[in-house]
Parts: structure tokens; sequence; C-alpha cells
């Protein structure tokens, strides 16, 4: 079993950090879109019917929070799509890929880069919410949204479970896509499952209660862990050097090697 | 299979075995005499390789102790070992059987045409690509899968095109490198680095704005700083100026001064000939090993190259006459080329029919083969590789 190098780990997320840095574009991209996911729960929760009661508003309000869990689902697909391919077209992976960095190191080193400014700015946002709710929005709505202190944790547990699932299938198709146009489009399939999740929540198929939520977190957990590994098998050095699956080849050492020579 | 020198040895038999007239009684010595000095450097060499445990390197020549350069493979163990070494990727055969050592401290040129194998060859050393068959041991490790962060460790790649983050300062790309491969002390690493190419001024510039010499320096840095065991450069001069290449010319003999193990692969041949205590040309499968000097009197006769004011009346009766001349050629009217065994004993000879014959001698001299004539008799033996 290879050892995880955290020193590598490291030294990949503060490159990429820095990276996006001195790329206004990505900075903007990145700040732009949770923002405009802001704007539909901000004027649900102001147009609330003046008529309802406190069981009305609560329920009114569960959407509008929920619906906040599309940012860390979308947000991070296009940029993670671009991670492995975005360093094949730049002509910087091979020399990459010829340091001691293991497939692991890489891939978590990547996953991590987009996943922190993603949770940042979802978190952001998730504040900024409730402010709004705090300052502006009726005593009773904002009541009602403080109420749902099971739905805010459930808010804040499952954002960055569903940002890791978004970036594992955006990392999945740098990995394998040879064009960076083709990798975004797939990468942007990555929000479907979520926004699908979020509209059974969102209609009523199934309430968001604690129960649910933990099952959803436990199932979430288990399938990012899964899908990071798959994805770090995926990075073959051969096929991202060459663009070539890798041939079977004949082991030069060890015991079976021994066995065939005699 | 049979190597090159191989071949020509077997053209020397097939040449001796044909039938010869009287008066190619010279020619019938001389053939004799050359039959007898490649058993010998066949034998030399077989006896080299037999105790180095390797199988004898295809054309391989065995430095002979009297040349204060040449490279003792067995001092210790080689830097790299490379056996059978096959790639192939479908139906396409990258290179095929490739072996061959190079020794600690060693510049080691790889030429080939475009297509040839030379960069799969680097990516296969380098753990980048695993090979179909065969096996290498890199600074000292077995080539294999598992082994292939420890020789990434040891070693350095400078692929063709540097491969620089266009966005992070000259030192920010050396920094993530440093971190990659762990280095102590990385400030005065990248200091010493960018000392070794004249960056130090340029350290803090971004990179997406140096010109392609400056980039290429950058990834020599870069290749330095982890002060590996074995050096791969990639076509470390492609797209440099004169100016630029000398420096990389000069840093790779400064390298060298040091020990340093340099595996370099170019389509130059200036380059390789003035860098290279030996080379390697494959064309898929390798061609021949050896000094370029070794090659170049593997494969061409002696020669001198004789110039007239005007063309000779009778050059057969003349050059006929002088037995140490085994055959001449004529390109151009006043242009002899004159095949010889020993170049010191037939010159004055030739000199004195010429003069007796009247002609007006412009310049008599060695004809020089260039590492290209060698580079282009064993690729054009196939054709070029299949691209």
């Amino acid at each position: 079993m290879k050892s995880f190098n955290s020193a590598r780990f490291m030294a990949v997320v503060k490159k990429e950090l820095r990276d996006y840095r001195r790329k206004r574009s990505i900075i903007v991209t990145m700040i732009i879109l949770p923002f405009m996911f802001l704007i539909e729960p901000v004027v649900a929760i102001f147009i609330v019917p003046s008529s309802s009661n406190v069981a009305g508003v609560r329920n009114y309000v569960v959407l509008p929070i929920i619906y906040l869990l599309l940012i860390p689902s979308i947000m991070p697909s296009t940029v993670a799509a671009f991670t492995v391919l975005g360093e094949r077209e730049q002509g910087t992976l091979e020399p990459l890929l010829t340091t001691p960095i293991s497939q692991e190191e890489f891939i978590a080193g990547k996953a991590a880069a987009v996943l922190l400014p993603t949770m940042v700015l979802s978190y952001a946002v998730y504040a900024l919410f409730l402010l709004a709710a705090e300052l502006f929005a009726k005593p009773i709505v904002s009541s009602a949204i403080f109420d749902q202190g099971s739905l805010l944790v459930v808010l804040i547990v499952l954002a960055p479970l569903l940002a890791c699932w978004s970036i594992a299938v955006g990392m999945a198709v740098s990995v394998r896509a040879t064009d960076i146009r083709v990798a975004q489009q797939l990468g942007s399939l990555a929000s479907i499952p979520p926004v699908v999740l979020i509209l059974i929540l969102a209609v009523g198929v199934l309430h968001p209660t604690m129960s649910v939520a933990l099952i959803f977190a436990l199932a979430l957990l288990a399938i990012d862990v899964r899908a990071i590994r798959i994805v770090a098998h995926m990075m073959n050095r051969e096929r991202l050097v060459t663009g070539s699956k890798a041939s079977p080849s004949v082991p030069t050492t060890g015991l079976l090697s021994r066995l065939r020579n005699r | 299979m049979p190597s090159y020198g191989h071949l020509l040895r077997f053209r020397r038999l097939e040449a001796l075995r044909s039938p010869l007239s009287s008066s190619d009684t010279p020619r019938r010595t001389i053939l004799k005499r050359c039959v007898r000095r490649d058993l010998a450097v066949l034998k030399a060499s077989l006896v080299t390789s037999n105790a180095a445990g390797v199988e004898p390197v295809a054309g391989s020549s065995t430095p002979t102790s009297s040349d204060a350069n040449a490279v003792t493979t067995n001092s210790r163990e080689p830097a790299l070992v490379v056996r059978s070494l096959t790639k192939v990727f479908g139906d396409r055969t990258a290179f095929s059987d490739v072996s061959f050592e190079v020794a600690h401290g060693e510049v080691f040129g790889f030429l080939g045409p475009n297509g040839a194998g030379k960069t799969t060859t680097v990516r296969t050393l380098g753990t980048l690509i695993a090979p179909t068959s065969g096996s290498a041991t890199v600074a000292g490790i077995p080539l294999s899968a598992e082994n292939g962060i420890e020789i990434r460790q040891r070693i350095a790649i400078m692929p063709e095109s540097p491969g620089l983050y266009n966005r992070l300062s000259v030192t920010e790309n050396l920094e993530y490198f440093a971190a990659l491969f762990g280095l102590q002390h990385p400030a005065s690493r990248i200091r010493d680095a960018l000392e070794a190419v004249n960056l130090t001024d340029r350290a803090h510039d971004v990179c997406g704005g140096l010109s392609k010499g400056l980039r290429q320096r950058v990834g020599l840095a870069r290749t330095l700083m982890s002060d590996p065991q074995v050096m791969f450069l990639d076509e470390p001069t492609s797209g440099l100026d004169p100016v630029a290449a000398l420096e990389v010319h000069n840093l790779i003999n400064a390298l060298r001064q040091k020990g340093v193990t340099i595996f370099l692969t170019t389509h130059r041949l200036d380059e390789a000939e003035k860098l290279c205590d030996r080379v390697a040309i494959l064309n898929t499968t390798l061609r021949t090993v050896g000094r370029p000097t070794d090659l170049r009197t593997q494969i061409f006769h002696n020669a001198l190259l004789v110039r007239t004011l005007a063309a000779l009346k009778d050059p057969g009766t003349l050059f006929g006459a002088i037995a140490d001349i085994t055959e001449w050629h004529s390109s151009e009217p006043g242009r002899y080329e004159l095949v010889v065994a020993d170049i010191t004993l037939a010159a004055p000879k030739i000199v004195r029919a010429l003069v007796n014959a009247g002609a007006d001698v412009l310049s008599i001299g060695e004809n020089e083969h260039s590492l290209e004539d060698v580079y282009l008799a064993l690729v054009n033996e196939t054709g070029e590789a299949p691209q």
C-alpha cells in the first residue's frame, strides 16, 4: 500500500488555489453563480402571503432553503471538468506526472482545491440568506426559517457531500475527455442526480426530516469515497500521456516473471 | 536480430568470398585484415558484455583502455540498464527489442527519425508508460509500476515542451515542483537552479510572458532542482536560437563535469556529436550504440579526398597502380575520393603519383564522415520509421 504524502497533496492544493487567484474569469464565474442562486430564495421569503399562519410559513420556507443546495451541486462540476484536461491542454501534465506524486495525491489535491472555494462560497451564500431573512424578512418568516434547525443542519452537512459528488464526476470526465468543451458539457451532467434529489424533496415526495437527511448523507458519503477512488484508478499515466489505453505488459520483476522465464 | 555492425562484418566476409582477380590482391589482404579486426572487436565486446551479465548490445563498440574518455560501465552498476525492451500500442510497435546500458556520469545521445520511438522510450524509462515486454533498471531500481514513485524520485525528465504554468511566476513554478519532489531547503535549491541557467533576474517573471528559450531554461532549472541521478532531456534545444542552444550545451557540459548521467534525445546530430560520450540510433529497433568516432570507423572506410586543378586524364590507371588504394570514386571533375587501408601510409604515395603524373594538386586530406553520415547510413537502410 502506497502511503499518502500530505505535503504533495498540499502542494497541489496550494498551487491550484494560486492559479485560480491569478485567473480573474474563474473567480468571477465562481462568485456570480452562487449569488444568482441566492436571488430566488431571497425573493421567495419576501413574498410570503401575509395571510399565512405559522405552520403555513414553516412549510413555505422549506423549498427556498433546499433550493440553496443547488449551489454546491452545480458550481464545482465545470471547474472540476477542467482540472486534468486543462493540465493536458497546457502541456503541464507530462512534467507533473514525472514527479513522485501518486494518482491519489494528485486527484485528492485537485478535488480539494475545487471543494474549498465551493464550500466557502456556498456557506457565504447561506449566511447571506440567513442574514437577509433576519434583517429584512417579516418576523414570522425569519422565525420560521430559524426554527428549521434540523433543515439548516441538513443544508450544512449535505452541501460538501453534494459538492464532492459533482467534483468526482467532473474529474472523471476530465480524466477521459480529450476536448475541453465536451468535458465541461459532460461535467455539467454531474449536477443532474442532486437536482433530481432536491426536486423530490421540494415536491414533497420525501419529507426533509433529520432521519431522511442522515440516510442521504451516509449514502452520499459512501458514493463520494467510492467515486474519488474510481477517479484515482481511472487516472492512468499512460492513457493521460499517450491518449491510448495502456496495453497489458509482461511483468518485469516478481515471482510471476521468474516462473514465466523458467 | 543481426545488428548493423554484424551486417557490415557479414558484407565484408561476403566480399572476401566473392571471386577476386589477381590484381585485387591488395584488396584481399585488406579485407582479411578487416575481418580479423572485426572478429577481435566482436570477441572483446562479448567478453565485456558477459562480464556485465548482459546480452551483447547490438552493434556496440567496446571502448579501449587507451582512450582517456572511455566510459567504464563496469566500475559500478550502470545508471540505466535496458534489456530487450519493447512497447506496442495496439498493432503499432513504438520500439522493439531495445537493449543498452548507460554508465553513471555518461552523456548518452538517443537519435532517430520522427516516430522512431525515442520519446516513448524516455516515457517508458520514466515510468509514464508500461513496457509491453523486456526489463530495465533505472537509477538502480527495477522498472515496474510498484517502483514508479521511487524511480521518479531519483530521475528528472524534461519533455520537449517545458510545460510551465503560465499564470505562475518562475519561482512559483519551481516551488511547486520542489514540493512535489519533497526537497529540503527549497528556496536555496531554486536559487541554485536559477543561477545555473542564468535566470536569477527573471525569477519573479510570470512564465506566460517568457520567450521560448527562457521557458526552456526554466524547464531545465526544474529538472536540475531535484539533483537527479539520471536526467532525461527530450530535445532540449528544440526551437532555440543558436545562442540559447549554446547555453544549453554549456549547461549539459557543466552537468557532465558534475557527474550527472544525461540521457539526451535529439534530432541535432552536431549537438549529439559535440555533447555525447556515446550515441544510440533508434528506428523502432536499435540500429547501433557506440561512440561517434567508433561508429564512423565502423561504418565508413578510411578515405582520402584529393582535389586537382583539372580532371585527371586517366585516373583509373593512376589510382589502380597504387596498391594502397582499394577503391576510388569521383563525384565531379577534379575531386576524387580514395578508399585506403592506412591513410598515413597511402597519402605520401598518392601525392608522389599525382605529381609524377603532372597533376596540379590543390588539396589532399582525410575524408571525414560526420555523425550525420552515420545516422543517414543507418536510418536509410530500411527507410523512415512508420509515423
